[in-house]
């Protein structure tokens, strides 16, 4: 856990990845978090995901806006650049840092309040752009650093700390996402490493906008009777639908298999993704069918987990745009000013 | 006799009905003909059916400012004949449609009144009811060709260049202009008392628009990034952006550019500094309202010290205020945008020749000091055509990119790397980019931080980097352009900004030819530099000419200066319309003869 301070030196038995790194390696500085914070076993996830897909750490940039979620890009990966934003803008700041160079591995963290509701719009927009990021919604349902006011997310009727309880609906990301046309959506539980991981790991792969919701409850002001999000009513009503295993093809590892059919999707760079259907009629690619479903155990008050919907069909951002398959922040000068004949010349249409 | 190449005429028009390709087919042939030529579009916030001027001036000694008091005015707005007809001088003439009969009332006894049954003609003439509206505006530009004596062959090369490939347009222009020309000759007197005579004074010079003009120097300058928010009057920025991205940056490899129109000016601004912190020359073209929205993040990117250009073509506020008049009313909420301690460093061009160059140093300067840089241009540079001198490039130019540490001086650091310390004699820290190396990793926060990048809430830690901050900012009053100095030593100087420039030069002219000795600084940039404050301390009074209510500039001057408020007078300008010299010499000599 990184919320306990360890020793800089590694046990030389810890396992290394391709690149001679161990987990430890993914880390960042401690977390100044609660103890028993759902968002310090998303940051164990992420630090594990990075770490099993050998991604090197200086091609990473960790983005965030405000709020005890966008602490955590801090917590892990501590060789990326990282950027503690403003309230709500995360998304902004990404699309900025994925147009300057496209061959930054970008992850964004943010939270309820920052993305469902100062945020929404940005995040909306990130979605229809299909900005190629892994962007992490880290739940609870509550804001927290201001000491316990509902969110977007809250549930209807959830109560507060106070006992209030709370008279509007919820706002969906999954649901939100599907209707934008977004194209990897995964919800996913803190407490469920062996499902968060391998999401993660499939986001960070996708070639686009990959939204996993991560329930993820508040211990300090979401996390009693009455709340919808505590740890004891997620797990109650958390229904896992989908569990996700993700292939790199360079190093094809056995999968776990469990019961009932699996499907496999390929990935834009080649790799495979293979999923475990635990429902037997649930298609992750036929939009209708999985907005259906999502609302029907929405309304019996179920929360299925897993990877919801994928479609690998449609470009990102600089796809969108035809840009340069070079990062725009690495082509010289000379590519970029045309020069003193092109103007002498272009000064003829102003005659 | 008759007046060569000096007067004014302003056209009355419907918008959405076409007038516009007509009134820049005239400009353009003024200029064509070699005469310096200036037009001023005062238009509508609106896309059809509200009333709509365009102003254009000739005058051999080429001044551009607006004119005030037309000769001709060609009233094509039967909605505005009363105020239209009142703007005429005395001795002056109005063009009007004479299809239907014009209210007696209207009748002035000072003013010839020329009628032309315009729609009448194109209604004989054309079939199509969209092409008797639009063709009756050609049809005027061909009766002013008879009363102005426009060259024929320079209107047809026009056309010609125009609606090449459209030989049925191109022969119903023709045929309209034709119309027109032949009835002013038939029964109206002609050529006017004042009229045009090819010249000899355009042929270095071409007719650019501001907003043209600052999307070239941003791709000149290499902007490879750009975010925005569709708003008028920035909107044609970047239309023209991408417009020269598409002619000078697609590439079998794809597009070397990447433009994002964002979902609103706070994404606009966002987007902006996720580029230029991730190692781009990124920008953002806005207005005032655009401005306001941009607030918050603007403060992070002083902060964090990250580099990005905002380009604020300035209109009428408050508010939604006046969108398409012009105005110099961001000064202030630009100079320190954002909440807390902020300062930002601001250029004012003053045409489009200087809107293509300052966009250029924009870059660098905002590189090299690591900080947001506003160009703030205004709605009368932005959206009119301006006679300027052809633009140049100099190819040994090379981009500022400022304190930037690669991989291998990354690696050749004898110990960690801090982002916001050691600083250079310009209180700037070297950064580094995202996706280069492990060894300049760092945090960016807009929370308290201390020199090395690392979260603070301790007191010295925070007033060490927020008292840096200030000393940068100072130092680069060193680096932006020097104001323009002229004068001989005058008791009196006039300190003026950006777009005032050519009205109060014109203004100039007229008030020393009148024995009046006034000194002229023109202010290009913010901070101030030393020259700033000499120019101030060397006479006894200076008057700001600006365009806004409540003396933005004249306030920026005493509150950074220190200077005694009592020796800066204003004369303010901020009805929406670009200053004119009748302003000046009016504004001057009276607070001169209170003085």
């Amino acid at each position: 856990m990184t919320s306990i301070r360890k020793p800089a030196v590694h046990h030389p038995s810890l396992t290394k990845n391709a690149l001679g790194l161990t987990f430890r390696d993914y880390e960042g500085s401690m977390s100044t978090l609660c103890a028993g914070c759902g968002h310090d076993s998303v940051t164990a996830a992420i630090v594990r995901a990075f770490w099993e897909l050998d991604i090197p750490p200086h091609r990473v940039a960790k983005l965030s806006g405000i709020g005890c979620s966008s602490k955590t890009p801090t917590y892990f990966v501590r060789g990326a650049h990282g950027f503690n934003s403003a309230h709500g803008r995360m998304p902004a700041l990404a699309t900025g840092a994925v147009a300057a160079n496209r061959e930054l591995v970008t992850i964004g963290i943010s939270g309820d309040g920052d993305s469902l509701s100062i945020g929404l719009g940005h995040m909306c927009h990130a979605i229809r752009r299909n900005l190629r990021m892994l962007y992490v919604i880290e739940n609870n349902g509550v804001y927290g650093l201001t000491k316990g006011q509902f969110s977007a997310s809250s549930d209807l009727g959830s109560k507060s700390k106070r006992g209030e309880p709370n008279p509007m609906r919820p706002i969906d990301p999954a649901l939100l996402a599907l209707s934008l046309g977004a194209t990897f959506i995964a919800r996913s539980f803190s407490g469920d490493k062996e499902q968060l991981v391998p999401i993660l790991k499939a986001g960070l792969r996708h070639r686009g906008f990959a939204l996993v919701d991560v329930i993820s409850p508040c211990v300090t002001f979401n996390d009693h009777e009455g709340s919808t999000k505590s740890y004891a009513e997620t797990r109650r009503r958390s229904l896992p639908l989908v569990t996700a295993d993700f292939v790199p093809p360079q190093n094809e590892i056995a999968v776990r298999f469990g019961a009932g059919e699996t499907l496999a999707v390929t990935m834009h760079d080649g790799s495979t993704l293979r999923l475990e259907k635990v429902a037997p009629d649930y298609e992750p690619r036929d939009p209708a069918a999985v907005y259906r479903y999502l609302h029907e155990r929405q309304a019996s008050g179920l929360v299925p987990t897993g990877l919801l919907y994928v479609d690998e069909s449609l470009g990102d951002m600089h796809e969108m745009n035809h840009t340069v398959a070079r990062p725009l922040t690495d082509l010289p000068f000379e590519e970029l000013c045309p020069g003193s004949a092109a103007l002498d010349a272009l000064m003829e249409d102003f005659r | 006799m008759a007046a060569i190449n000096d007067f004014a005429l302003k056209l009355a028009n419907v918008n959405g009905t076409g007038s516009a390709s007509a009134n820049s087919l005239l400009m353009q042939a003024i200029f064509r003909m070699g005469i310096p030529v200036s037009g001023k579009n005062l238009f509508p916030s609106n896309i059809q059916g509200l009333p709509t001027w365009y102003e254009i001036r000739v005058n051999k000694e080429g001044h551009v400012a607006r004119a005030e008091g037309f000769d001709l005015f060609v009233a094509m707005n039967a909605e505005t004949y009363g105020v239209d007809i009142a703007e005429v001088r005395s001795g002056g003439f109005v063009l009007y449609d004479s299809s239907w009969p014009l209210d007696p009332s209207l009748s002035r006894k000072d003013v010839t009144f020329l009628g032309v049954p315009l729609a009448r003609l194109c209604g004989e003439s054309f079939v199509d009811s969209r092409e008797r509206i639009l063709m009756k505006n050609i049809a005027y530009a061909g009766v002013l060709m008879a009363l102005l004596e426009i060259d024929r062959a320079v209107v047809d090369k026009l056309l010609e260049e125009k609606f090449a490939g459209k030989p049925k347009l191109r022969e119903s222009n023709q045929r309209a202009l034709e119309l027109g020309r032949r009835f002013a000759v038939e029964h109206l007197p002609h050529p006017l008392p004042f009229k045009l005579a090819p010249m000899d004074a355009t042929r270095d010079s071409v007719l650019i628009d501001g907003n043209t003009a600052a999307a070239l120097g941003c791709l000149y300058a290499g902007a490879t990034v750009a975010a925005w928010y569709p708003i008028t009057p920035a909107t044609s920025l970047m239309d023209a952006f991408r417009g020269f991205c598409g002619e000078y940056r697609k590439s079998p490899e794809g597009m070397r550019a990447c433009i994002v129109q964002a979902e609103d000016e706070l994404a606009a601004i966002g987007m902006t500094m996720g580029a230029g912190w991730a190692g781009a020359r990124a920008f953002t073209s806005t207005a005032g309202p655009g401005i306001s929205l941009m607030g918050e993040l603007l403060g992070l990117a002083y902060y964090a010290e990250i580099p990005i250009v905002i380009v604020d073509v300035q209109r009428v506020g408050p508010s939604t205020g006046m969108p398409t008049r012009t105005q110099q009313g961001d000064i202030l909420s630009c100079a320190y945008a954002s909440h807390g301690d902020t300062k930002h460093v601001l250029l004012f061009p003053a045409n489009p020749e200087e809107c293509f160059r300052l966009a250029v140093v924009a870059f660098d300067l905002a590189e090299r000091f690591q900080t947001p840089v506003f160009m703030l241009s205004d709605l009368d540079i932005g959206m009119n055509d301006w006679v300027c001198p052809r633009f140049t490039w100099d190819d040994s130019y090379r981009p500022n990119r400022g304190r930037v540490l690669g991989a291998d001086e990354l690696r050749a650091l004898a110990g960690p790397f801090t982002r916001y310390w050691p600083v250079d004699d310009e209180y700037v820290a070297a950064r580094t980019l995202p996706g280069v190396s492990e060894k300049g990793a760092y945090f960016t926060r807009g929370s308290g931080h201390n020199k090395l990048g690392g979260y603070t809430e301790t007191p010295s830690e925070y007033q060490e980097v927020i008292d840096r901050l200030a000393a940068k900012h100072r130092a680069a009053a060193h680096a932006v352009p020097a104001a323009l100095l002229d004068g001989t030593g005058a008791r009196t100087g006039i300190i003026t900004l950006g777009g005032c420039d050519a009205a109060v030069r014109e203004g100039l002219v007229g008030l020393r030819a009148r024995g009046m000795e006034l000194d002229l600084m023109r202010v290009r940039a913010y901070p101030f530099g030393p020259e700033v404050a000499a120019f101030i301390a060397a006479h006894e009074r200076c008057v700001v000419i600006e365009q806004n209510r409540d003396g933005q500039l004249r306030t920026l001057l005493v509150n950074e200066l220190g200077v005694d408020p009592a020796r800066l007078v204003s004369l303010l300008s901020y009805g929406g319309f670009p200053l004119s010299a009748h302003e000046v010499v009016a504004g001057i000599t009276s607070r001169m003869e209170k003085a």
